[in-house]
């Protein structure tokens, strides 16, 4: 044996191979987390022949540790022996992908597939399929579904024969008793339809999808659009109408809202896949039927896509098709029942001006923005003007200047403050998009009053709005119209809106540049250091340590330090703490 | 099917109490719910102490012909403790309210359990397995020196007794302000629904953070409320179906491909009120105490305070069958609502073929009907009555003023505080199960009948 000197290196992992099996889920955790340590020093054939063993037998234990397992066993590989022997990892990750915990069943599902690739040819027909084929004809439905997703890694790689065999099973799941296994088939369905030869893809895989979209389970029938855009992109051109197009036709306008929802998701990927032919011919009408469906989650799933499905219409008939087909559907939209739909379609209308020019912009789409625009629902508002970018290219902001004014208005005015906090976050942009004139005029007041709003978020929102509106008119319009606002309020009677001074300085004193920052903010900082409110005098300290960078020595030694020294003896605990870490941070002492 | 009904079990209490016959009980001990798993070898209730026991059947012996397919108690386990919601300064009973099994997806067994707001799934699995050999400890935990350590040793599992184990898998809250009166899992295997008094929820078995809200009856204003949800279950095989009673004593079936929201029902089930025979307690008699869809799907069985009725789906004027289960109590509805037991919530159960249904009535007796026969019986859960292997003898209550016969209770002397509200019908075989207060029993076809 190895003597006493080898107890040493023993000792770390002795305790990881104990603690597999301690009481406590954590420490299991991290020992099954450092399995590759005790695997190397068990060496491959111990590895092999008792850890693995033990470890098959262990699925009693917590999710996460089973989950760390599964994941843990894919890349156990070199630590068994290498290829030659990566078939041992089968039992443990067989074992796992039975458990009823999904994500530990697609876990160890991922790792089968990845050390797939690991088996040679001979290993995959000799250990793997075998493997396959007993999890598909398991009892229980979790190794059935497991089964789904390991078809299409071994499929290209085994003989004919077995090959056979495999599409039988597939088969076999997607007609299978419990819903469970035949969803797992149909969502598989697209990625194993794309490792078949193409005349199995029409003799196999079509019935299979028909079969399936007509399932009386809608949960399964709605899987089954998924593989529909898979399954068409496989097929040439001619054999779509015949093959796919019914199934399709029949999903857009099934009875399940479910399944047309589905459609709806997937309509982009849906439009690409069967190309512009069929996409004039049948996809235009079935987009108009889900943009009037009587669900509004599905009416909602297709406004999202109006302007992807605009953008992707075969440029020769595009406009025809969106002036007479889409369009009149999307000023019902407008006015939609509900709030959902409509902020759906606010989140993407504006992309249509790119797509219509400028003269059906104006002429067309304006009218529907300005409607959104004094919509009943905030979010509807919000979502136009956070696209405003989109028109702005096309026909200029000015033409919505207007109506753009009031709603900005009454969303700064919002009485919930989310929505007065997603408006603020949008200023910069308008504040670009707008020029810095019409800022002046309109929007300057609206973002000073934020400033003492009442809700802390809102505030701290502001002032971050401030830096930004520098950055973008520059030091010179900060000196003009910001600062002497923002210092006035260093006098003001609230002690939040005196420390709101001082937030405002910390974001803003960079920005303004050294010059501004001696001279205006400096002494009202400094001056607020004899404020009776404790907090404000160790905001007065944190802002110092803040601006300091800023400052030139000169200032820092004759002004500041002064200053800090005689709050680092201040009376209160936290103004002496936050003074002292400013004098070490400047190197003041 | 009415053979006489055996004795299979008797008197299975659900603790292990004294055995004399008036042995006192507590208010915990009380079976609130009793339900049998989708194969019939496993049958779990719930009381009003939170716990949930599970009754293993026992493999039929050879040997001993009498032993077969006895239950025996394979867990226990405690599914809710009392909880107290200190926003709305109201305690939250323990009370297990239902229990439903979830189809079996691999050797192990799931529940979902619940009280008045908060669901539980759990896991029911068994282990005859357990590691052995730790390289720093020895088997009592000592620990070893470590000098003696030279070798790595990789624990070994090796055989042990069979342990059962129930673990909390999820834990589904926070979705219902109201007290939860049904949960019904969907035949899509992922997917159920949890109903209150005003609202029905649904939620996908593997999230816990939120449900879908489906069904929501609650007025704008609380003031112009009049009706209730006391039941709701979703169809056997249609995943788009489900069917909601409530306390005026209507049935609403909703298919939840039309809309997301079920505001709007498919179909209204509602038996006109006879103007002849209305009262001031018509209404309160009138309400659904439960809503069993049959096997097939096609019919629906509903129980109100004096009635169970079967309903076909393709027929909403009217039941299809209307079965007298106490019509005696009708001149007695008067004390019935003074000592509240018109509110009694009586639930019913189908037999694996739908041809007989069963539901329960007042002093420990249950009734049965025949569908085909139109024959009916009445049958009494005791402990004097219910020997191992005996047969149970049909009862009969007498009307006031009618003619009374020998062994006939009179109507009087019916006692109201023993009263059997839940009963359950294995899926496949004639064996039911029948909660009386803190007692379970179970009773099968009479043996030996395919002899004759």
């Amino acid at each position: 044996m190895a003597g006493a000197d080898g107890d040493d290196s023993l000792y770390p992992i002795a305790v990881l191979i104990d603690e597999l099996r301690n009481e406590d889920v954590q420490l299991r955790l991290n020992s099954i987390k450092k399995l590759s340590t005790i695997a190397l020093a068990l060496g491959v054939e111990r590895t092999r022949t008792e850890l693995l063993p033990f470890l098959t037998d262990t699925i009693y234990d917590e999710d996460e540790v089973l989950l760390a397992l599964a994941e843990q066993l894919g890349n156990f590989t070199m630590l068994v022996g290498g290829p030659e022997y990566v078939h041992c990892l089968l039992p443990p990750l067989e074992s796992l992908a039975t458990v009823e915990e999904t994500v530990v069943r697609d876990k160890a599902v991922e790792s089968l597939r990845k050390i797939s690739q690991e088996h040679s040819p001979v290993d995959l027909e000799v250990h793997f399929e075998p493997l396959v084929k007993r999890l598909a004809s398991g009892d229980w439905f979790t190794s059935r579904t497991s089964a789904c997703g390991l078809f299409s890694v071994c499929y290209p790689r085994v003989s004919s024969t077995v090959k056979a065999e495999i599409r039988q099973h597939f088969r076999t799941l997607c007609s299978d008793d419990t819903p469970m296994v035949r969803r797992a088939a149909a969502s598989k369905l697209g990625e194993f339809a794309k490792v078949l030869e193409l005349d199995y893809v029409k003799t196999d895989i079509i019935p299979l999808f028909t079969a399936l979209a007509s399932d009386e389970q809608d949960s399964v029938r709605l899987l089954a659009v998924e593989a529909c855009v898979s399954i068409a992109t496989l097929l040439p051109q001619e054999d779509l109408e015949t093959l796919v197009m019914p199934t399709l036709r029949q999903a857009a306008e099934d009875k399940s809202w479910r399944v047309r929802y589905m459609v709806a998701d997937k309509f982009s990927e849906l439009q690409k896949a069967v190309g512009p032919e069929i996409t004039k011919n049948d996809l235009v009408p079935a987009f108009q039927n889900l943009l009037k469906d009587c669900e509004a989650e599905v009416r909602a799933a297709a406004a999202n896509k109006v302007k992807e499905f605009c953008e992707n219409l075969p440029e020769d008939s595009r406009e025809q098709i969106i002036m007479t087909h889409i369009l009149p559907c999307v000023k019902e939209l407008v006015s939609d029942t509900n709030q959902h739909v409509k902020s759906a379609l606010a989140s993407v209308i504006m992309g249509l001006s790119t797509i219509l020019g400028k003269d059906n912009t104006i002429e067309h789409l304006l009218p529907l923005f300005l409607t959104q625009l004094k919509d009943e629902c905030p979010e509807v508002r919000l979502n136009i003007i956070s696209n405003l970018d989109c028109v702005n290219e096309v026909i200029g902001i000015r033409q919505l200047s207007q109506s753009l004014l009031p709603a900005i208005v009454e969303l700064a005015e919002d009485a919930k403050w989310r929505v007065r906090l997603a408006i603020i976050e949008y200023m910069p942009l308008l504040a670009g998009q707008l020029g810095v004139e019409f800022f002046d005029e309109k929007l300057n007041t609206l973002c000073m009053a934020w400033l003492i709003d009442h809700v802390y978020a809102i505030r701290e929102a502001a002032t971050s709005n401030l830096t930004k509106l520098v950055e973008k008119f520059g030091a010179e319009w900060a000196q003009n119209t910001i600062v002497p606002k923002v210092l006035g309020m260093a006098n003001d009677p609230n002690y939040l809106h005196r420390m709101t001074t001082l937030f405002c300085i910390n974001a803003l004193s960079e920005a303004c540049g050294q010059d501004i920052t001696t001279k205006q903010m400096l002494p009202v900082v400094l001056k607020m250091s004899n404020d009776q409110v404790a907090n404000v005098r160790f905001n007065v300290a944190k802002s110092l340590q803040k601006i300091g960078p800023v400052l030139d020595s000169n200032a820092l030694q004759t002004e500041v330090k002064p200053v800090l020294e005689k709050l680092a003896s201040d009376s209160d605990m936290d103004v002496k703490y936050f003074a002292q870490e400013a004098i070490s941070v400047l190197a003041l002492a | 099917m009415l053979s006489p009904i055996q004795v299979l079990c008797s008197d299975i209490t659900t603790l292990s109490l004294e055995p004399e016959p008036f042995a006192s009980y507590t208010e915990a001990d009380i079976i609130s719910t009793v339900e049998f798993n989708h194969t019939g070898e496993l049958l779990a209730t719930g009381d009003k102490g939170g716990r949930v026991v599970i009754f293993q059947r026992e493999p039929e012996s050879k040997n001993d012909p009498f032993s077969q397919g006895e239950y025996n108690v394979y867990s226990t386990f405690q599914s809710h403790e009392p909880e107290f919601d200190y926003l709305k300064s109201l305690e939250i009973e323990e009370k297990i309210n239902k229990i439903r099994w979830l189809p079996q997806q691999n050797a192990a067994h799931f529940l979902l359990s619940t009280n008045d707001k908060t669901i539980k799934l759990w896991k029911v699995s068994e282990r005859d397995k357990r590691p052995e050999g730790y390289n720093l400890k020895d088997e009592e935990g000592r620990i070893k020196d470590v000098s003696t350590v030279t070798s790595l040793q990789v624990p070994v599992l090796k055989p042990m007794d069979l342990m059962v184990e129930v673990s909390p898998r999820r834990v589904f809250a926070n979705a219902h302000t109201y007290h939860i009166n049904s949960i019904s899992v969907n035949s899509d295997y992922e997917t159920y629904m949890s109903a209150d008094d005003l609202r029905i929820n649904l939620w996908h078995l593997d999230i816990t953070d939120r449900s879908f809200n489906i069904v929501d009856i609650k007025p704008a204003n609380m003031e112009d409320l009049t009706e209730v949800i006391t039941a709701s279950e979703f169809h056997p095989h249609h995943c788009n179906l489900f069917v909601y009673s409530s306390s005026k004593g209507t049935l609403r079936l909703c298919d939840m491909r039309e809309a997301a929201l079920c505001d709007k029902h498919s179909k209204l089930f509602e038996e006109p009120e006879d103007p002849s025979a209305r009262s001031f307690f018509s209404e309160i008699i009138s309400s659904v105490s439960d809503v069993k869809f049959s096997h097939s799907g096609r019919y629906l069985l509903t129980r109100d305070y004096l009635t169970a009725k079967v309903w076909d789906l393709n027929m909403e004027s009217k039941p299809l069958e209307t079965y007298q289960v106490h019509d005696y109590l009708r001149s007695k509805l008067c004390s019935l609502y003074e000592n509240d037991c018109i509110f009694d919530k009586f639930e019913c159960a189908w037999n694996g073929s739908d041809s007989v249904i069963m539901t329960g009535a007042y002093n420990n007796f249950f009734r049965m009907f025949d569908r085909n026969t139109k024959r009916d019986v009445t049958l009494e859960a005791s402990r004097e009555s219910s020997k191992p292997r005996a047969v149970l003898k049909p009862r009969r209550v007498c009307a006031a003023g009618g003619k009374r016969r020998k062994d006939d209770i009179s109507v009087d002397s019916l006692d109201f505080t023993k009263k059997i509200l839940h009963t359950a019908w294995h899926p496949t075989e004639n064996i039911i199960a029948i909660a009386a207060t803190n007692n379970l029993y179970i009773f099968q076809d009479k043996l030996n009948s395919e002899m004759h």
